[in-house]
């Protein structure tokens, strides 16, 4: 699945004129197209300085903060919407992440990429970690820390308490709700308090 | 290499000031680089902070290693681009690099003010600044620009005069002096008001300048300036006496140098670089400049006025911020930045933070991390110039 194919499919999640927090905004494409074309208006936040220098480009506002460090920096439902995509399976502290996704936004939209895919399995039953163009990394230098499932983020956001609004897969672009934990790449859910 | 010339612009109209007291008439000195469009809407201010002046890019004819302070950062082609901006560097009041200050004469008693010049504040400077910009013909800035106590005229700006100011850069700064920085800055005081050629404050009719005050305060300052690593970096526990034996190649540098079991002569090179930095500063800095500024640097603190919740003092600021610090600034660091983005995030404005992991400490505000200067270069490039 392209940035730009994510981009769409989560972007018609938010609604237009959005106060909207993108964690792990990267260069801020999505915070730009969300602007451009639905009119939202929000910060980004990044830990890496080459993508801080792109937002800043790109006229989008951004925030530089490590994740990890929690966001402590934001009010309670302070945002419409708080966004998470591809980020979660980065952030060493991911469940307090995602309760504070909740915390800040009125509806936290994550997405990351679903362990559980079909060929992801098969390479385990082969013996070996998976990796494919969604994962394309040698288990040995990985950034994902937090490998999961679809199935899993629904099991901890339950735990949690929190709300599942709706939750999917997407594989090439495409929505997939029959067996999306089988079929789908990536794992998208909306979550709210 | 973009020639500067010195200004100067002389005010008849009182000044009230926040203590109360009033500046009858005064001069602020200036320069600008660049040229103001004919809608004037590229106008960028530059404040600086506690030992800098209004010579802030460019060198004065004649003079090639006369550059301005900012240098690095303001000229054609550099990250505040000359070519797209027209630039204004100012001297504040109390300073001693030409605006009226200290070492003039009172029009009320026709006494060189010494000690007697009115306390001024941050939001003193602006008021200045902003009488400045009316004589300049400018109502409305593209950006105000400052580092340290620069960035809080900056933010001040955005303030006092919200509908006047369009984008603010505030580098290395604070919304307000931590318990320590005050400590720091009653240090300096002391030493110089405690040397016996300041003479309380009037030590010009005396005809003495309290030097060893001046090159303490200095040296203090220098500490705060730089981190610990850098220090280390740069002298360690390097001897003067191993240096100066390496230049004359003689052999006595091949064991490091040998101590001098002295307690007063210069024995390692972190005491030597810091009397040099002393000496200098003595030479060209004025006594009551210098706690004229630091008091300033203390009072300064918009939340006050607000019970100490700065996310309702900065309700009034309506520009679009660009916040930047280091994370080894230790005077000023990343977390009172931070405390700036928060209440602007409160607040709903457009602002975004870089929080540059640089080496230098305080100082890295002046340097040329390649970093920091993309983000204040794209930064720039992003404001829009209306014709």
């Amino acid at each position: 699945m392209s940035d730009a194919q994510i981009q769409q499919t989560l972007a018609e999640l938010v609604p237009p004129g959005s106060r909207v927090l993108d964690l792990g905004c990267g260069d801020g494409a999505m915070l730009d197209y969300l602007r451009q074309t639905r009119q939202c208006t929000g910060y980004g936040i990044e830990i890496d300085d080459a993508n801080v220098l792109a937002c800043v480009k790109r006229g989008v506002n951004v925030i530089q903060l490590n994740l990890d460090e929690g966001l402590s920096m934001f009010e309670d439902a302070s945002f419409d919407v708080v966004l998470q995509i591809d980020t979660l399976q980065h952030l060493r502290n991911a469940e307090v992440m995602l309760l504070e996704t909740v915390r800040v936004g009125r509806l936290g939209i994550v997405a990351f990429p679903n362990f559980a895919h079909w060929p992801n399995r098969l390479s385990v039953l082969k013996g070996r970690m998976p990796v494919t163009r969604r994962l394309p990394y040698q288990w040995y230098d990985t950034p994902n820390i937090r490998v999961g499932t679809h199935a899993d983020l629904g099991i901890l956001a339950r735990a949690n308490g929190l709300t599942v609004q709706d939750s999917f897969g997407v594989q090439d672009g495409e929505v997939v709700r029959t067996l999306p934990n089988l079929l789908a790449g990536t794992s998208v859910y909306q979550l709210s308090r | 290499m973009m020639i500067a010339t010195p200004q100067s612009m002389h005010f008849e109209a009182a000044l009230a000031l926040q203590s109360g007291a009033h500046l009858r008439r005064y001069d602020l000195s200036f320069e600008t680089y660049g040229t103001l469009n004919p809608a004037k809407s590229n106008a960028v201010l530059i404040c600086h902070a506690l030992n800098a002046s209004h010579h802030v890019a460019g060198v004065y004819d004649g003079h090639s290693k006369s550059e301005g302070w900012w240098d690095n950062m303001i000229g054609p082609g550099k990250p505040l681009d000359t070519n797209k901006f027209f630039v204004i560097g100012t001297n504040n009041l109390g300073s001693c690099f030409g605006s009226t200050g200290p070492m003039h004469r009172n029009p009320d008693s026709a006494k060189i003010y010494g000690a007697d010049f009115p306390v001024v504040t941050v939001e003193d400077w602006v008021n200045a600044q902003a009488r400045l910009l009316d004589a300049l013909g400018i109502q409305t800035l593209a950006a105000v620009m400052g580092g340290s106590l620069g960035g809080m005229q900056a933010l001040s700006w955005t303030l006092q005069y919200p509908g006047r100011v369009r984008h603010a850069l505030v580098i290395a700064s604070a919304p307000n002096l931590t318990a320590e920085n005050i400590a720091f800055n009653e240090v300096a005081r002391r030493a110089i008001v405690t040397d016996p050629d300041f003479h309380d404050g009037h030590f010009y009719q005396h005809g003495t300048v309290p030097k060893r005050g001046l090159r303490i305060a200095r040296m203090i300052g220098h500490i705060t300036y730089l981190s610990d690593d850098v220090m280390n970096e740069k002298f360690g526990r390097q001897l003067r006496n191993a240096v100066l034996a390496q230049a004359d190649n003689t052999a006595a540098h091949l064991n490091g140098g040998a101590y001098k079991y002295s307690t007063q002569a210069v024995e390692f090179q972190i005491e030597s670089y810091l009397r040099h930095q002393g000496d200098k500063f003595a030479e060209y800095f004025d006594a009551n400049t210098y706690l004229l500024i630091t008091r300033a640097l203390d009072y300064f603190d918009p939340a006050r006025a607000y019970g100490g919740n700065l996310s309702l003092a900065l309700g009034r600021a309506s520009a679009k911020f660009l916040l930047v610090s280091f994370t080894t600034d230790w005077r000023f660091s990343p977390k009172r930045s931070r405390e700036i983005v928060k209440a602007l995030l409160d607040n709903q404005r457009d602002v975004s933070y870089a929080e540059i992991d640089a080496p230098h400490g305080h100082d890295a505000f002046l340097l040329d991390d390649p970093r920091y200067m993309g983000v204040v270069r794209s930064y720039f490039e992003s404001i829009e110039v209306p014709a």
